[in-house]
C-alpha cells in the first residue's frame, strides 16, 4: 500500500489536530468528573453529619397518642361519660397522588355528602400536608372493613380507631355533664393533643369545667418510617396519662325520676343540705348532648337556638327569677337581725299598705288582720313584709340575701353560670337612678329587680336548714382524689343566731304542716319525715289598677303572662338532709304547682336514699381516697 | 479463494487463522474494569433489592450475556462495522420513528419499545449508532474537507434528525446528551471553532422560537427539567432526599444494607437512576469516590484506544463511545448530587435495566473492536468504499 507523501504528511497533521483536540475533551471531562468527586467531597465529608440527621428526622416520626378521655361518674359509679370505641377514616394528603381521585373512590364505597367534602378540603387546606384529616367519623364495623379491604384504591386513606364519647344518660343529665365537641381554632391552647383528628374538648358543664383533668395528657411513640409514612418498627415509647376519672355527686337515678317527671319550663334541684352536693339538678326541655360529637347541623342548631324553651340552658344555673315569698324569710332574718321586729311583734294586715298616694296589696285582698312573724310566714303575708322591709331597709335586706347565697356567685362547676341580681342602693345609684321607698317595700316581697337562679333558691334552703354556708358544688372527687366539701364541718356557720334560725324554720314548717299554711297540700307522707317549706307566686307582668278594678283574673291571661311557682324546701325538718327548689314558669301559683312537685321529689329522694353517707369527719390532714364508685349503698 | 468474493467476506475470513492473535489483543484489564464495575452494581443492587431477587441476580446475568455481545463484537473487524455503520444508522433512526408512532409512554414521554421480553429504548441505542456514522463520514476528512461548510451539511443534518425526534418524544435531557456526542465527534474531526460558535448562536436563536410553538403541558416539562424546585414534590423532592442519603453515608457510610434512606424509599427509582446515592450511602465517600474512580478509568481507556488507534475512524468512534460514557456517568452523578437538574440517565453497568446493559455493551464492544483492530489499514478510496 503506497502513500503519497504529501497525503502522508496531511494524515500525519490529522492526527496531529485530533491528539488535541481528543486531548482537550479528555481534560475537559476528566475536569469535569473531578468536580463531581469534590462535589461529593463536600457532600459526603464536610456536609455529612447535616445531612445523617436529615436522614435520621427522614426516618424517625413522632406521633402522639391520644390519652382516653377521663370518665365522669355519679355518686353511685354509674357512669354518666364514658368512652366508646369507633372506627374512622383519615385521610392524609401527603400520601395520597391525587386527594380529588382518592376521595371519589372513597365516595363510591361509602357515598360522601356535598359539605363533607367542603369540609374535608377546608380541613386540608389549613393543616399541613402530614396532618391526618378525619374523611368520615363513627364507621361502622361493616363500612371500616369495607374501606380496609380497598385500601390499594384509596392511597392516602388509612383507618383509626378511636373513641366515642358516651353519654349514657343522654338528655337527663345534659345540662351537667355537658358535650363535647371538636376543638375550634380558638381553642388551641398550645397543648399538640388538640391537633389531632378526632380529639373532642369538653364545651358545656363538667366536660367544660374540668376539661384539663378529663383530657389527660399526650403519650408520644417514635416510630421509623418509610416514604410513605408506613411504620417500620416502634423505637421508643411513652404512654401519656390517662384523663382523671370525676365523680360528681349526681344520682343519676333520682335525677333521671326528676328529669322525667317536670313539664317544658320547669326547673328542680335538689342539694344535700349538709354539704351541698348537688343530688339532681333538673331543667326542661333538655338536648341529646351526643349530637356535639360529630359537629351539630345548621339547622338543628338553628332550631335549638329559636325554641323560646330554650333547650341548651340550663334553668337551674341560668334562669333568672324574682324569688316573690320564697324571698320572706331573708326579710325575717334582716329584720330580727337588725332588731327591727321582734318575734312576737304583730303588725295587722287590712289587705294592703299605702306609702305616699302608692296602694300596696296583699294576695289576700282580705287581709290577714294582725300576725306575728311565724303566722306571716305560715299564710305569706304580704303586708307584714312590706311593713318589715319598710323599717329594714333594702341594704340590710340585700346584704342578708348575699349570706343565703342570693345575687352571690356560688362557685358551681357549670361554666356560664348566672351570679344573679340582688339590688342595693347603690346598684341604683349606679344606674344613675334614685332608691325610692316604694322600691323597698316592693322587694320586701322577693318582686323588683330580683334576678335569682333555681339554684341560689336551694342553696339557701340549705343554708335556712343547716346555719351554714353550704355552697352547692357536684365534684366529689377527681382522679379518686377526694374534694374537700364533703362534710358538713367543712362549711363555716352563716353566723345568724341560732334562735332566729330556728324561728324562720317554724315559720316554714307551719306553711307545709299546719293549718291556714299555704302549701298544706304538700305535707310528705309520715314515713318520710316532714318537710318545711315556702311557696312563692311572682308576677311577669305588671297589673294596672285599672286591669285590677275590672276584676283582673290571672287564670285568664295567656299562658305567658301568667305567674311563676316557686317553692323551696328541705326535710327532714328536725335533722335536714335535703333542699329543694322548684320553679314552675308560668305554673300559676307556688302553692298549686311548685308545691306538689316538691314533695314528690321529696319522696323520691328519700325513697331513693335516706340519708346519703356522708365522708366520716376526718380532721387529719392530707387526701382522703374517696368512696367513688362503692356504690350500691341504696 | 474467489477473487469476486465481497470485501466485507474477505474482511471477516482473511483474518481467521488469526483469531487468537486477536484474542490475545482484546485488554484483557479492561474487561476485569468492566467486571469490577457490574460487581459494584450487582452489591448495589442486592442493597436495593434487599437480595439477590428482584434486580441484583438479573443484573449479573445481563451483564453475562452483554459480555459475550462485547467479546465477539470485539472480534469482528473494524472495517466490516465502518462498512454497516450507514446501516446501523438507519436502523437507529427508524426505531426512533418508530417509538414516536407506537412507543409505550413513560413519564409522559414515549421512549421506548417492546421487542420480545425486552424494552429497548431506541434513543440509547441512536447514540452508538450517530457515533458510528459520524466517524464513518469523517473518517478521511482532510484539513481542507473540514473547512468546507457543504461538507460539514450532511452530517449536521445526521445529528439533527435523530435528535429531533429525540425532542419530539419528548425527552429534552437524551436529545441534548444526543447532540453534545455528535458536537465531540466533529470538535475531534477537526471542526473549525467558529462553526461551533456558528451552531451554537442558530440552537440560541432556533430554542426561544421552537418554544413560543410549544403546547404548555410541553412547556410545563421543560420548566420542571430547568427548575426542579418548582415541583417541589416531584423532581425537587427526589432531589432533596437523594442529597439526604449522599450525604448521611460521610466517610465510611453506613454499612451494607444499612442505608435508611434507600431501605425506607425515601430514594426515588433507587435501582434505575439513583443507584449510585445506594452506594454513597451505604459506603461513603470511600465507596463513591471508588466508583467514580473506576467510572474514570473506563473513560479514560476510551480515550487511550482512540489516541492508540492509527485509523481515523476507529479514533473517532473511540471519542464518540468515550464522550457517551462520560456523559452518562456525569449526567447521572451530576443529578444524583443536586448539581443539574434531573435527567432520567443510568449509570453504566450499575444500574438496573436490560436495554442500558445491551447499548452499554453494544458500545464497549465496539470500542474494543477499535482496540483490536487498531493496527489495519483501511482500503484505500475504491475497493469498497464509494
Amino acid at each position: 500500500m503506497s502513500l503519497l507523501p504529501p497525503g502522508r504528511r496531511e494524515e500525519t497533521e490529522r492526527r496531529r489536530l485530533f491528539t488535541r483536540r481528543a486531548a482537550a475533551l479528555g481534560l475537559g471531562q476528566l475536569g469535569l468528573l473531578g468536580f463531581l468527586g469534590a462535589r461529593l467531597w463536600r457532600l459526603q465529608a464536610e456536609e455529612g453529619e447535616r445531612y445523617r440527621t436529615l436522614a435520621e428526622e427522614n426516618r424517625i416520626s413522632a406521633r402522639l397518642l391520644p390519652p382516653p378521655r377521663g370518665r365522669v361518674l355519679d355518686r353511685n359509679g354509674e357512669v354518666v361519660a364514658g368512652n366508646r370505641l369507633n372506627w374512622r377514616a383519615l385521610l392524609v394528603a401527603e400520601q395520597a397522588q391525587d386527594v380529588g381521585a382518592t376521595l371519589d373512590a372513597f365516595s363510591r364505597l361509602l357515598p360522601l355528602q356535598e359539605h363533607e367534602r367542603a369540609r374535608i378540603e377546608r380541613e386540608l387546606r389549613r393543616h399541613r400536608r402530614f396532618v391526618p384529616v378525619t374523611v368520615r367519623d363513627f364507621l361502622s364495623w361493616e363500612e371500616m372493613a369495607q374501606v380496609e379491604v380497598n385500601a390499594p384504591d384509596l392511597p392516602g386513606i388509612l383507618i383509626d380507631v378511636g373513641t366515642t364519647r358516651l353519654y349514657p344518660e343522654g338528655e337527663h343529665l345534659a345540662h351537667i355533664v355537658g358535650y363535647v365537641a371538636p376543638p375550634a381554632e380558638r381553642d388551641m391552647d398550645g397543648d399538640p393533643l388538640l391537633a389531632l383528628p378526632g380529639i373532642r374538648i369538653g364545651r358545656a358543664g363538667i366536660e367544660r369545667f374540668h376539661e384539663t383533668a378529663l383530657r389527660g395528657r399526650a403519650g408520644a411513640v417514635q416510630l421509623e418510617v418509610n416514604a410513605l409514612g408506613r411504620v417500620i418498627r416502634e423505637l421508643d415509647r411513652q404512654e401519656g396519662v390517662a384523663g382523671q376519672e370525676v365523680s360528681i355527686s349526681i344520682d343519676a337515678g333520682l335525677q333521671r325520676a326528676v328529669h322525667t317527671r317536670i313539664e317544658a319550663g320547669t326547673s328542680v334541684v335538689v342539694l344535700d343540705a349538709r354539704n351541698g352536693e348537688v343530688l339532681a339538678m333538673a331543667s326542661q326541655p333538655s338536648f341529646d348532648p351526643s349530637l356535639f360529637e360529630a359537629g351539630v347541623s345548621a339547622r338543628q342548631w338553628r332550631d335549638w337556638t329559636r325554641d323560646r324553651a330554650t333547650p341548651l340552658i340550663n334553668k337551674a344555673t341560668n334562669g333568672l327569677y324574682a324569688p316573690g315569698s320564697t324571698f320572706k324569710m331573708v326579710v325575717a332574718l334582716a329584720g330580727l337581725e337588725a332588731r327591727t321586729i321582734a318575734p312576737t311583734d304583730r303588725i295587722h294586715c287590712p289587705g294592703h299598705l299605702d306609702l305616699g298616694d302608692t296602694r300596696f296589696h296583699c294576695w289576700r285582698r282580705q287581709g290577714h288582720g294582725s300576725l306575728d312573724l311565724r303566722g306571716a310566714l305560715k299564710q305569706s303575708c304580704d303586708v307584714y313584709f312590706y311593713e318589715l322591709a319598710r323599717r329594714t331597709g333594702i341594704d340590710r335586706i340585700a346584704a342578708m340575701a348575699n349570706r343565703f347565697g342570693l345575687g352571690v356567685d356560688l362557685g358551681i362547676e357549670l361554666p356560664g353560670a348566672k351570679r344573679g341580681l340582688v339590688p342595693t342602693r347603690a346598684w341604683r345609684q349606679a344606674q344613675g337612678k334614685a332608691w325610692n321607698p316604694g322600691d323597698t317595700v316592693v322587694h320586701g316581697i322577693g318582686q323588683g329587680f330580683y334576678q335569682i337562679t333555681p339554684l341560689q333558691l336551694a342553696t339557701m334552703a340549705a343554708r335556712l336548714a343547716t346555719g351554714r354556708a353550704v355552697q352547692p358544688h357536684l365534684t366529689r372527687s377527681l382522679g379518686g382524689q377526694a374534694m374537700p366539701g364533703g362534710r358538713p364541718e367543712d362549711w363555716p356557720p352563716l353566723g345568724i343566731a341560732e334562735r332566729d334560725l330556728k324561728l324562720v324554720r317554724e315559720g316554714m314548717w307551719a306553711v307545709v304542716n299546719e293549718g291556714g299554711g299555704t302549701a298544706l297540700g304538700a305535707r310528705l307522707p309520715g314515713q318520710f319525715g316532714v318537710m318545711a317549706g315556702k311557696t312563692g307566686s311572682v308576677q311577669v307582668r305588671r297589673v294596672s289598677r285599672e286591669q285590677r278594678e275590672r276584676g283582673f283574673r290571672v287564670e285568664r291571661q295567656p299562658r305567658e303572662w301568667r305567674p311563676h311557682a316557686l317553692f323551696v324546701a328541705f326535710a327532714p325538718y328536725d335533722a335536714p338532709v335535703y333542699a329543694v327548689s322548684v320553679v314552675v314558669e308560668h305554673g300559676m301559683s307556688g302553692a298549686g304547682a311548685a308545691a306538689p312537685l316538691a314533695r314528690e321529689v321529696m319522696v323520691e329522694a328519700f325513697t331513693r336514699l335516706r340519708t346519703p353517707p356522708l365522708p366520716p369527719p376526718a380532721p387529719s390532714s392530707g387526701p382522703r381516697v374517696a368512696e367513688a364508685g362503692a356504690g350500691g349503698k341504696r | 479463494m474467489s477473487g469476486a468474493a465481497p470485501y466485507e467476506r474477505r474482511l471477516l475470513l482473511r483474518d481467521r487463522g488469526g483469531l487468537l492473535r486477536k484474542l490475545w489483543r482484546i485488554p484483557w484489564s479492561f474487561v476485569l474494569l468492566l467486571a469490577a464495575l457490574a460487581s459494584i452494581g450487582y452489591v448495589a443492587l442486592y442493597s436495593a433489592g434487599g437480595g439477590p431477587e428482584p434486580y441484583a441476580t438479573k443484573h449479573a446475568l445481563r451483564f453475562g450475556f452483554g459480555l459475550v455481545l462485547m467479546l465477539s463484537l470485539a472480534l469482528v473487524d473494524i472495517r466490516l462495522i465502518a462498512r454497516l455503520a450507514w446501516a446501523g444508522y438507519a436502523l437507529g433512526l427508524g426505531l426512533l420513528v418508530l417509538v414516536l408512532l407506537h412507543g409505550n409512554v413513560g413519564k409522559g414521554a414515549q421512549r421506548w419499545i417492546d421487542i420480545g421480553p425486552l424494552q429497548l429504548q431506541p434513543s440509547e441505542l441512536m447514540k452508538i449508532m450517530l457515533a458510528l456514522a459520524l466517524a464513518a463520514w469523517f473518517r478521511r476528512a482532510g484539513r481542507e474537507r473540514m473547512g468546507n461548510p457543504l461538507f460539514l451539511l450532511p452530517p449536521a443534518l445526521l445529528v439533527l434528525a435523530p435528535v429531533g425526534l429525540i425532542l419530539k418524544q419528548p425527552n429534552l435531557g437524551t436529545g441534548l446528551i444526543t447532540a453534545m456526542i455528535g458536537g465531540a465527534v466533529f470538535f475531534a474531526a477537526g471542526a473549525r471553532l467558529w462553526q461551533f460558535a456558528l451552531a451554537l448562536g442558530a440552537a440560541g436563536i432556533a430554542a426561544p422560537i421552537a418554544y413560543a410553538h410549544l403546547h404548555d403541558y410541553q412547556r410545563a416539562r421543560i420548566t420542571t427539567f430547568l427548575d426542579p424546585e418548582s415541583d417541589p414534590l416531584g423532581a425537587g423532592y427526589n432531589i432533596i432526599q437523594s442529597k439526604i442519603a449522599l450525604g448521611s453515608g460521610g466517610i465510611w457510610g453506613r454499612g451494607f444494607l444499612q442505608g435508611t434512606q434507600g431501605h425506607l424509599n425515601f430514594l426515588p427509582e433507587k435501582q434505575t437512576d439513583f443507584i449510585f446515592t445506594m452506594i454513597a450511602e451505604e459506603f461513603g465517600l470511600v465507596g463513591s469516590l471508588a466508583t467514580l474512580a473506576l467510572l474514570v478509568l473506563a473513560i479514560g481507556f476510551c480515550f487511550l484506544t482512540a489516541f492508540r488507534c492509527r485509523h481515523a475512524f476507529g479514533r473517532l468512534l473511540a471519542v464518540g463511545l468515550g464522550t457517551n460514557l462520560f456523559l452518562y456517568v456525569f449526567v447521572n452523578i451530576a443529578m444524583v448530587t443536586g448539581a443539574i437538574p434531573v435527567g432520567g440517565v443510568p449509570l453504566p453497568l450499575i444500574s438496573h435495566g436490560g436495554s442500558a446493559m445491551l447499548t452499554t455493551m453494544l458500545g464497549f464492544g465496539l470500542l474494543l473492536s477499535v482496540h483490536v483492530h487498531r493496527d489495519v489499514e483501511f482500503a484505500p478510496a475504491g475497493e469498497g468504499y464509494r
